[in-house]
């Protein structure tokens, strides 16, 4: 009993626990729910055809897929298998889930990491902007650009985009092979583009609008007129102590969007040929390809829970309050 | 220090700028479309590597197992088969170079072309034909055209360039059912396992390399038995967004895409996209389960046919695009749809139907409508709902989600199902498995009849063309009397290529064979 509380309240320990239990979670839920949609790996390969089976074929193709097995069997294999690093093989893509996540990962990650720093670079000076005069012309502009953000839906702009600019200047760097970082750096570079462009500006909204409500908080605040009285310089006012202070909202609202992104977009990757991550869920769940479908979520789950602890760590090291307490 | 934040932050700007207007002005260069090697091009022609836009790659390299349109589009290209089809869908020699029939139709003599080889090098030989036919039939390699050598007693190797298929049943239908990639001829030495990750064919093109979720590309096989491809290669590009692949076009990265969805080669037609319509082999179709519910009086079933205007159908849920069909698609046995009980839509022989059937105040059909799997679907389904619903005959709609609806359709768990199937060239392959009662399709058809077991029968053991056209109209007509199912009508595929694309011939069958007399300029 001592030792279970002694976890409970340990400062590393606990936060470690929690996330293994939600992972086994996300484990179990996605097992069964992929289980609970109708079809399976045969029928989704076969489709109609499939009816034409006889008993002798239906038998040879579950043995093939493993869909002979309990399902106890199937969940407890899948599970011993990721702790010896065998994530599941993928019959339709002839490679290993691991082999797949290690070249769909890195793309969704780039894709993640231009998509936030456009956010950041988009919504922080809106924010700002907004919150430097509320319901001046400045602010309604702000709001205005803030709720096209939030409404309009990223298909929509995604595939506007690319016609009208396929169009008119034949700029589609996304109709062409896909190139990784390392294969063609300049051509990935343009093939993130246009989906970090989108996917930044659906996030640059909600950042926008934390930026607002945190800055507009913190300028009441006694020490910001105390920094004033003392002579502190607007600009110098706004960074060092407005917005500093108001980062923690912000960083909240970052780490959620990013640990979103970090699921795949997948929208924004099927319009853009992006072979990502969240591609790659979905193939599997349409081939109803279990064991790359669970483990590839079980690795989005993983990625969540890092962000959410990195994140925490964070707070640490930006508000002292937290640090003492 | 404010200054010099201020510069800095400047050069920032700059740099940025310049950096994106690099981005820009590259991306903005004429596409060249790679060719991958500066290598002369054979012989045949100009070259280069045409680069086809698809939605998704292949779920399988496995010929015997592939059923999905892109999985067949790929590895026809890559396999052959003993007989092939031409333009018009008449059975042409492939792998066997000419056949002869004995006089009691029960034996089947194949004379095989010689010096085709495989992929691998291997020599292509009558060993090969009497393996791959064997192991098609077995159960165990579960191949989806088991069914298709039903006939089949045995196959022998008679020498290395003849193989002797012996019949228990003349089948006049097997020569076609041996054209489709489903028969592909595998190598004796190879295995599923292999051939999964490296197939091995005697196609015109050969797989060069394949990038998970992202391209297949192919490259011209200079050991082809027939005519040299004119292009060097072709890629195959996943390019998941159907809009998407029209803008790839326009920017030039893509030349050629196969689409169904009529709304989609409008788009591409207006880009300035050539777009060729072709008239499918597969039909829209209400099918009727006749052994369920209400369906199990012939009277309602011919009330519900009495009752839809199928042009009607075809304007509001496809935009007009398609043709008013009776059940036989292939073109040289094409059904006519106007010999029918209601030709056209007749509300008043509907009513005397129902009356026929005790139900004058109308009944409930449940009906399971697939959402995703093609476009048209969902439009079509509650177009039939409106019209059937003046005839107080009321679809009971369950739109489903494909994988939902496969279930329920295969497991025969409909009184209705709004579907689009497949065609086939020979009406023997293409509804016997439906409609004679051993047929392994015959409990999803929900109908079977001693009279259609006996046509269709007849149709197999007859090989003049003349007497099987008679004998296919009779089915077409015992299957529209008797409104088994309410067949509709059959859609166009639409092939997009650049202006620089010459000498694809699209097919009814929607195959993409012509790509080895295709050229790019």
């Amino acid at each position: 009993m001592n030792l279970v509380r002694a976890v409970a309240s340990h400062r590393v320990l606990r936060p470690v626990i929690s996330a293994l239990g939600t992972l086994l979670g996300v484990a179990v839920f996605v097992f069964v729910m992929l289980r609970a949609i109708p079809g399976n790996q045969i029928t989704a390969g076969l489709g109609t055809e499939a009816a034409a089976l006889t008993p002798a074929q239906q038998a040879a193709l579950e043995a093939y897929y493993g869909l002979d097995k309990p399902l106890v069997t199937q969940f407890f294999n899948w599970l011993g298998n990721i702790f010896t690093g065998n994530l599941g093989f993928s019959s339709r893509a002839q490679q290993s889930v691991l082999e797949l996540t290690a070249q769909s990962l890195p793309v969704t990650l780039e894709l993640a990491v231009f998509s936030i720093v456009l956010a950041l670079l988009i919504g922080i000076p809106l924010g700002m902007l907004s919150a430097s005069r509320p319901d001046s012309p400045r602010d309604a502009f702000g709001q205005a650009v803030g709720l096209m953000g939030l409404s309009i839906p990223s298909f929509l702009l995604a595939t506007a985009l690319l016609a009208i600019l396929s169009a008119t200047v034949r700029f589609n760097p996304n109709g062409q092979a896909f190139a990784y970082f390392s294969e063609d750096p300049l051509l990935n570079l343009q093939q993130m583009l246009l989906p970090s462009l989108v996917l930044g500006f659906g996030i640059a909204a909600p950042i926008m609008r934390t930026t607002r409500t945190a800055v507009l908080e913190v300028r009441g605040q006694d020490f910001i007129r105390t920094a004033r009285a003392k002579g502190v310089g607007p600009r110098r006012l706004q960074v060092r102590h407005v917005l500093k202070n108001a980062l923690v909202p912000i960083v909240t609202m970052t780490g959620l969007q990013f640990g979103y992104l970090l699921g795949g977009a997948v929208v924004v990757e099927q319009i853009f040929s992006l072979p990502g991550i969240g591609r790659q869920v979905l193939l599997g769940i349409q081939q109803k390809e279990y064991a790359l479908v669970q483990s590839t979520v079980l690795l989005i789950a993983l990625a969540f829970v890092v962000v959410n602890l990195l994140t925490d760590l964070l707070y640490r090291i930006i508000d002292p309050r937290v640090r003492a307490e | 220090m404010i200054a010099g934040r201020r510069a800095r932050r400047g050069t920032a700007v700059a740099v940025g700028l310049s950096l994106a207007g690099a981005l820009v002005l590259s991306g903005c260069a004429p596409a060249a479309t790679s060719t991958g090697s500066a290598a002369p091009s054979g012989a045949a022609g100009a070259g280069g590597t045409l680069v086809v836009g698809v939605t998704s790659e292949p779920d399988t390299l496995f010929p015997w197992k592939a059923t999905q349109f892109q999985a067949v589009n790929v590895l026809q290209n890559i396999y052959g088969t003993l007989t092939e089809f031409d333009k018009d869908l008449n059975v042409v020699p492939g792998l066997a170079e000419s056949w002869d029939t004995s006089s009691d139709g029960l034996t089947l003599t194949l004379h095989l072309r010689k010096g085709v080889t495989f992929d691998d090098g291997s020599a292509f030989d009558s060993a090969d034909v009497k393996f791959s036919l064997d192991k098609i039939k077995e159960e165990a390699t579960a191949a989806v055209a088991a069914a298709s050598l039903a006939s089949v007693k045995s196959v022998d190797a008679t020498d290395p360039e003849t193989v002797t298929v012996h019949l228990s049943a003349p089948d006049a239908g097997l020569l076609a059912n041996l054209g489709v990639v489903n028969m592909a001829m595998l190598s004796s030495d190879d295995t599923e396992a292999a051939l999964n990750t490296t197939p091995n064919g005697t196609g015109p093109f050969t797989l060069k390399e394949r990038k998970a979720n992202q391209s297949l590309s192919l490259v011209r096989n200079d050991a082809y038995w027939g005519d040299k491809t004119k292009l060097d290669g072709v890629e195959f590009r996943v390019i998941p967004d159907e809009s998407s692949i029209v803008s790839a076009m326009q920017s030039g990265n893509v030349q050629f895409a196969v689409f169904d969805d009529p709304l989609v080669a409008q788009t591409a037609a207006a880009a300035g996209l050539a777009v060729a319509k072709t008239p499918q082999l597969s039909y829209h179709v209400l099918q009727l389960n006749a052994r369920k519910g209400p369906l199990t009086d012939v009277n309602v079933r011919l009330a519900m046919q009495c009752a839809i205007d199928r042009q009607q159908v075809l304007d509001t849920a496809a935009a007009g695009e398609g043709e008013i069909t009776g059940p036989i698609t292939s073109p040289a046995f094409r059904s006519d749809p106007n010999s029918r009980p209601c030709p056209t839509r007749d509300l008043t022989k509907a009513a005397e139907y129902l009356a026929k059937a005790g139900k004058p105040d109308g009944v409930t059909i449940k009906t399971i409508v697939s959402q995703g799997e093609y476009s048209t679907s969902v439009n079509e389904a509650q177009n039939l709902k409106a019209q059937l619903a003046e005839a107080k005959i009321t679809l009971d709609l369950d739109v489903l989600e494909s994988g939902a609806y496969v279930d329920r359709w295969i497991g025969a768990d409909f009184e209705a199902a709004v579907a689009l199937n497949g065609g086939r060239p020979d009406p023997d392959g293409a509804y016997s498995r439906y409609f004679t009662s051993t047929g392994n399709l015959n409990k999803v058809a929900g109908y079977s009849s001693p009279e259609l077991d006996k046509l269709f029968a007849e149709g197999r053991q007859t090989s003049d063309l003349a007497k099987r056209k008679e004998i296919y109209t009779q089915i077409s007509n015992n299957l529209e009397d008797n409104a088994v199912w309410i067949w509709m009508f059959t859609s166009y595929t639409y092939t997009a290529t650049t202006s620089n694309v010459t000498g694809f011939t699209p097919m009814a069958n929607s195959s993409l064979q012509y790509l080895r007399e295709t050229a790019i300029g």
